[in-house]
């Protein structure tokens, strides 16, 4: 069993220094060097070419689109893009590769020396951006044989090429010392900003779980004042949640593991999603040694200052700065922006204000019922079977008192559930507020005749007493009165 | 004397998933160390400012518009490979037991 340090303790005694490298697949049309389709979810083995699979005088030509979407990537970050730049070839048997080597860049990235700003806990984390890379993404395997359809245990392996070859940006950064406890609320809120980034640019749909965005997060401990120390290396941390977690894990075991004495052995470990814990991932046999080597078959780059500068000049407004704007424009709090943020509802939120909703009915909507639903379903907020417009419709209906609240919940199972706008589903299901004042008041009446010593207490001055009431009233009118009409009524009724 | 090991040797055959004998792992050491004495005089030239060659056509930024075409039959990639299951390559054991 791993022993693990209280969290808390750890980072008492030492320092984490974080590095992460994240995959990101482009959504090009076609892949990295042939014109095979990118198209997700096609039959195994369907989107495959010479090319891709390397048969004996194929010869590969880089997406322009690829290339472009990079430069982007390198320009949101900061980065400078280089003048010249070539692939190489890494050479590594592993099935998921047909070639044998893939198609990556090593000494001269397309883009160098950029930075992310952060806020975490309201400070300014600067993650300082090593370099982003043009290269392609292996096969998928599904291991059979096993208990666990995992790699472990398997008896044999089945290899889908489709994603062979799809164009992979990989971004890496420069080893960030500094951020002691916050390390794993800092690394998250990289990953978080970075498929922002991404995401604003249009490049990728950025999304962890389908696995196009990927992070591998390195860390190491060390005791302050000394050097760095050992690090490893946690694979596919395929969530935000993840990625705070696995941060998290490896400095309690790091930590115990120093505090025993021991050390820090260099290696790639897994992270398991289920009780959040890693372990150690494939010995090493051999030391890794890639024999990088210029890729021949493919030309040089050298992108021109002009192209660099039309691409710049083509960059949406960054996320962060996004969400200033948005956050003053719709008069949040930090900490209510912030909920906003991590509920990722700034798009759909701005969609509903854009659609005539306030911008206070929006976020309730939004972070409220529907987020609540969102959860009990397990999916996305943006998933769900309601559009911006929809919202917005339904906070009209409740700024027109033709809604109540509990009528607009309903009316969004409606609308969930397929059955039309928030409009139809109100006509449909027969939800609308009572506004009759004649069939409130019989209802008020015989809310009273029901409820004497109730009344009596009104009559006394006891205002509070009302609600009894009012829920009498709204049980008779199945919910379908509005509370505020009512209490008026009960209050002239009983002064 | 060979300024490259018959143990390099060996372990670039590793790295290549070659078979090489005993004998054979002298004899190439002896061929690799006539071609790495040959790269020496090569670097000696001084190529301060010249850039890495890495083709010898003096081609720039050969790019590709992003337009689908079409793939291969999947029976034909298929064929091309020793064994096959459920339209998919089947390929024997990846890590050994203890991994
Ligand atoms: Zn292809």
């Amino acid at each position: 069993m791993t022993k693990l340090n209280d969290y808390d303790k750890a980072v008492e005694t030492y320092e984490p220094v974080l590095g992460l490298e994240t995959h990101i697949e482009l959504d090009t049309k076609t892949k990295m060097f042939c014109g095979c389709s990118t198209a997700f979810g096609a039959e195994p083995n369907t989107q495959t070419c010479p090319v891709c699979l390397a048969l004996p005088g194929a010869l590969p030509v880089a997406n322009k689109a690829a290339v472009e979407a990079t430069i982007k990537i390198g320009l949101a970050l900061n980065c400078h893009i280089a003048e010249w730049t070539r692939f190489a070839r890494k050479n590594y048997f592993y099935p998921d590769m047909p070639k044998n080597f893939q198609t990556s860049q090593y000494e001269e990235p397309l883009c160098e020396n950029g930075y992310v700003d952060v806020v975490v806990d309201g400070k300014d984390h600067r993650i300082e951006i090593e370099r982003v890379h043009l290269e392609e993404d292996t096969g998928k395997t599904l291991h059979v044989g096993g208990a666990t359809g995992r790699i472990h245990g398997a008896t044999e392996s089945l290899v889908d090429y489709n994603r062979a070859g799809i164009p992979l940006v990989e971004i890496v950064t420069k080893p960030v010392p500094g951020t002691g406890a916050l390390a794993p609320e800092v690394a998250r809120a990289y990953v978080a900003e970075l498929r922002d980034i991404v995401r604003s640019l249009g490049v990728s749909d950025v999304r962890m779980e389908q696995g196009s965005l990927r992070c591998d997060v390195n860390l190491s401990l060390n005791k302050p004042g000394d050097e760095w120390g050992t690090r490893t290396e946690t694979k596919n941390v395929n969530s935000l949640r993840s990625v705070e977690r696995a941060v998290r894990f490896e400095v309690r075991r790091q930590s115990a593991l120093l505090d025993a004495g021991e050390k820090i052995i260099q290696e790639t470990r897994h992270f398991h999603e289920g009780d959040g814990t890693t372990s150690p991932g494939r010995s090493k046999e051999e030391a890794t040694d890639y024999r990088y080597f210029p890729e021949p078959d493919l030309a040089v780059m050298e992108p021109s200052r002009e192209w660099v500068e039309e691409l710049r000049a083509s960059l949406p407004e960054p996320p962060r700065q996004r969400r200033e704007r948005l956050q003053a424009a719709w008069s949040l709090g930090d900490k209510e922006m912030q909920s906003v943020v991590n509920a990722d509802a700034v798009d759909l939120i701005e969609a509903t204000v854009a659609a005539g909703a306030t911008p206070s009915g929006a976020v309730k909507w939004w972070l409220g019922e529907l987020s609540r639903r969102a959860n009990e379903s397990g999916e996305e907020l943006g998933a769900l079977a309601i559009t911006p417009a929809q919202v917005a419709e339904l906070q009209g209906m409740v700024d027109d008192g033709r809604l109540n609240d509990k009528l607009a919940r309903q009316v969004i199972d409606g609308v969930l559930a397929g059955e039309g706008s928030p409009a139809d589903v109100a006509a449909e299901r027969g939800l609308e507020v009572v506004s009759d004042t004649g069939a409130l008041e019989a209802a008020v009446d015989e809310a009273i005749a029901a409820n004497p010593a109730v009344a009596d207490k009104i009559r006394g001055g006891t205002h509070a007493a009302a609600g009894v009431l009012i829920g009498a009233v709204m049980k008779a009118t199945k919910g379908q009165a509005d509370a505020g009409t009512v209490r008026q009524i009960i209050l002239d009724k009983l002064s | 004397m060979s300024t490259i090991s018959r143990e390099e040797v060996a372990h670039l055959a590793r790295l290549a998933r070659l078979e090489v004998t005993d004998d054979e792992l002298d004899a190439f050491a002896g061929q690799l160390d006539v071609i790495l004495e040959s790269m020496k005089t090569l670097a000696e030239v001084n190529t301060d400012g010249v850039q890495p060659t890495s083709h010898a056509v003096p081609l720039v930024n050969v790019f590709r518009e992003d337009q689908p075409q079409p793939s291969l039959p999947r029976d034909a990639v298929l064929a091309g490979g020793p064994d096959t299951a459920e339209d998919r390559f089947r390929v024997p054991r990846i890590l050994d037991e203890e991994a």
